[in-house]
């Protein structure tokens, strides 16, 4: 070992983080066990459910339902939209991967909401809270994944449940943020005058608060979706199965063919999930007077029955 | 006066903002002036040490320029902002101590607030915005409807109810911020600026609209506002504030007829002062001019130019033009053609009727006595003064 030198002290004087990183590792793996076995379990439970049901559904179904939702949320073009991008997903022969990925992606970003949005609430209540996490947030959404991949293996082993927790690594920051921004920003007005009225802090965050967040809140709610889209392929790497497998594959073998249609796949996806979920925020910023079931195929429907049209409506959505 | 009278009272109310109120309270209370305090210590005041109490069934007016603390002090009444020192009685019930139970009950039941930039809920409705109240008090949606739509009847929203706040103009939108104000049936309602973000020609209809639904229900209002022909219109009572301090308190007429100091004569500048002066407020009685008539011919001093002729009940007769009659003798009286001119008839009315007649005009009071007289130089020196 060389002598100390002010010049360079860092021959000598060094924090041995990488040594000090595998060991707690290894006494994670050894010690608890148990613990990491009890959280793969609710994850498992929701996407053998979720991918379950999405595989057995027949794929004109599928369509014909989607084509429905998309009408029922943004009207026929959307839906126009929603039958394309999905026709197209089985004519290129990749259903059943999408319908795998799909899986992945809506179990990730179901539990990217159930542990951003009420984090996003936290956040905007305690500055001291939102000070500690926007770094942690950082460093979630800026960390390589190939630096988390490794000891998710060794604390997971392979295959879709540790696939979805890294991407709920990567996919949670834009939900808390956003959730967090969306109630921050809500007027002060309206907060006063909720005070003035005598709400509680509870009534004042479920009826003043998460309802004039809601916009900002689906927009956190797309990236998040977006986000766990492009994760997904990465995670293909610890043998998550899906769109993202099909990629991982053609590049291995240097199957072209494969690769762009994997890729293909997962961009019509991705427009599929984009325009649903960005109607689905803009439907909370348009007209409330406007009812959901005064729209798409339950208004027509319900038209059909004789339902009373509302007052003071000009045209159909 | 009596406590019982009283609805408010607030007592030695201070509120200072900033991260050390204690250091600036204690500079306060050992008389440094509210410049020292900010120089030394960077502590903003916003109400200084104010005092007062607003009567039951008033329409109390707190009128101030933008940063005299007047939105502070509206907020220091339901808590919205916590005061640094002094206490608040409403009913007699300290509310400055309540524990936050009790505050949230006073909020709900005892206070409706009306606000300036009207903060009405975007995803609500019309009916939902005014029933907002009684949903957070935890009243069945079947009778806070009711009582909405009762409200919006009130405030002549009716058939609206369906309606969004961004479908409604300015003016119907401060209409459901009063209707969701009334809808709790507060003993007080607290306005904040309530009007002035409104056009002035719906500024007037809706303080129009404040006075009516005021003779009716007899609610306390206490209103702010920065706007002193509002002020004046409304206002039983007006409180002037000036840099936190309440300067003066009392009815129009008397913060016209006697301002406490240049800061309330400049409010009053510009402002036509014979729209709430009245008759009975400048005419002045001369015995000398005024004599009974009891069978015998009246005697008046030469060099008089008119003279009133009363009967024995104090009752107006007429007038005699001295004159041309001469001082004494005569019983010959002309009598007083014109519209009654009462005490309490507003100075603008009195100046067409003065204009039109060759003597001082006569005031009576309701019963028809003669209390006085108004003259066409009193009424000019009492336009220019303000």
């Amino acid at each position: 070992m060389s002598e100390f030198s002010f010049l360079d002290p860092f021959q000598v004087v060094t924090i041995p983080l990488g040594d000090w990183v595998e060991s707690t590792l290894n006494f994670l793996v050894h010690n608890f066990r148990d613990v990491f076995r009890a959280i793969r379990w609710p994850i498992d439970q929701v996407l053998n459910g979720v991918e379950y049901t999405l595989q057995s559904i027949p794929p004109s179904i599928g369509i014909i339902l989607s084509s429905l939702l998309g009408w029922q949320l943004a009207g026929k073009r959307m839906a126009l939209l929603c039958f394309v991008t999905l026709t197209l997903l089985g004519l290129i022969g990749v259903w059943s991967e999408s319908m795998t990925t799909l899986a992945l992606v809506l179990t990730s970003v179901f539990f990217c909401a159930l542990l951003g949005i009420p984090l996003g609430i936290l956040c905007a209540r305690s500055d001291n809270l939102e000070r500690i996490l926007r770094p942690v947030l950082d460093a979630m959404q800026t960390l390589p994944a190939f630096v988390y991949l490794v000891p998710v293996v060794m604390l997971f082993g392979i295959g879709n449940v540790p696939g979805i927790l890294v991407t709920i690594v990567f996919a949670l920051p834009p939900l808390v943020r956003l959730t967090n921004l969306g109630i921050r920003q809500v007027p002060e007005d309206k907060i006063e005058a909720a005070r003035a009225f005598g709400c509680t802090p509870r009534q004042m965050l479920t009826r003043v608060q998460l309802p004039l967040a809601t916009p900002t809140i689906m927009a956190g709610l797309n990236q998040t979706l977006m986000l766990s889209l492009s994760m997904v392929v990465i995670a293909s790497m610890i043998s998550v199965g899906g769109l993202g497998q099909m990629v991982l594959r053609g590049i291995g073998r240097l199957d072209m063919g494969l690769a762009t249609v994997g890729g293909t796949g997962l961009v019509l996806l991705a427009i599929f999930l984009d325009r649903l979920t960005q109607a689905m925020g803009a439907r909370t910023g348009a007209d409330p007077s406007l009812r959901w079931y005064h729209t798409g195929p339950v208004g027509f429907v319900l038209r059909l029955f004789g339902a009373k049209q509302p007052v003071g409506r000009s045209k159909t959505a | 006066m009596t406590s019982a009278d009283e609805i408010i009272s607030v007592k030695n109310v201070f509120k200072i903002f900033g991260a050390q109120p204690e250091t600036a309270m204690k500079m306060l209370t050992a008389g440094a002036s509210k410049k020292e305090v900010f120089e030394k210590t960077g502590q903003v005041i916003g109400v200084f040490d104010a005092s007062f109490a607003v009567k039951r069934g008033e329409i109390f007016v707190i009128m101030g320029l933008s940063g005299s603390g007047k939105s502070t002090m509206v907020r220091l009444f339901n808590r919205l902002i916590e005061p640094t020192s002094g206490s608040i009685y409403l009913n007699g019930r300290e509310i400055t101590g309540l524990a936050d139970k009790a505050l949230l009950d006073v909020r709900r039941k005892e206070m409706g607030m009306v606000f300036q930039s009207f903060a009405l809920m975007p995803h609500m409705s019309v009916l939902e915005n005014t029933a907002f109240g009684l949903e957070i008090s935890g009243i069945s949606e079947k009778e806070r409807h009711s009582r909405a739509r009762e409200a919006l009847a009130q405030v002549g929203l009716a058939g609206q109810e369906h309606s969004y706040p961004h479908q409604l103009s300015g003016g119907m939108q401060q209409r459901v911020g009063l209707a969701r104000a009334l809808a709790n049936d507060p003993t007080i309602l607290l306005m904040d600026e309530a009007f002035s973000a409104l056009d002035p020609l719906i500024r007037s209809e809706m303080q129009g609209e404040l006075i009516r639904l005021q003779a009716e229900q007899k609610r306390t209002i206490i209103f702010i506002s920065h706007d002193i022909e509002e002020a004046v219109r409304i206002g039983h009572r007006i409180a002037i504030m000036e840099g936190g301090q309440v300067v003066q308190i009392g009815t129009p007429q008397e913060l016209i007829s006697q301002p406490a100091n240049d800061y309330v004569r400049t409010f009053f500048k510009g402002f036509d002062s014979s729209r709430i002066l009245k008759a009975g407020d400048v005419a002045r009685l001369d015995p000398e001019s005024v004599r009974k008539l009891n069978g015998q011919a009246p005697q008046f001093k030469a060099g008089l130019p008119f003279g009133y002729l009363i009967d024995e009940g104090g009752q107006l007769l007429g007038v005699v033009d001295i004159d041309t009659s001469g001082a004494g003798g005569s019983t010959h009286y002309t009598q007083h053609q014109q519209h009654p001119v009462f005490t309490d008839t507003p100075l603008h009315e009195v100046l067409e009727i003065a204009a039109n007649l060759p003597y001082p005009v006569p005031v009576l009071d309701r019963s028809g006595a003669l209390t006085g007289t108004l003259s066409k130089s009193q009424l000019l020196q009492t336009l220019s003064r303000h």
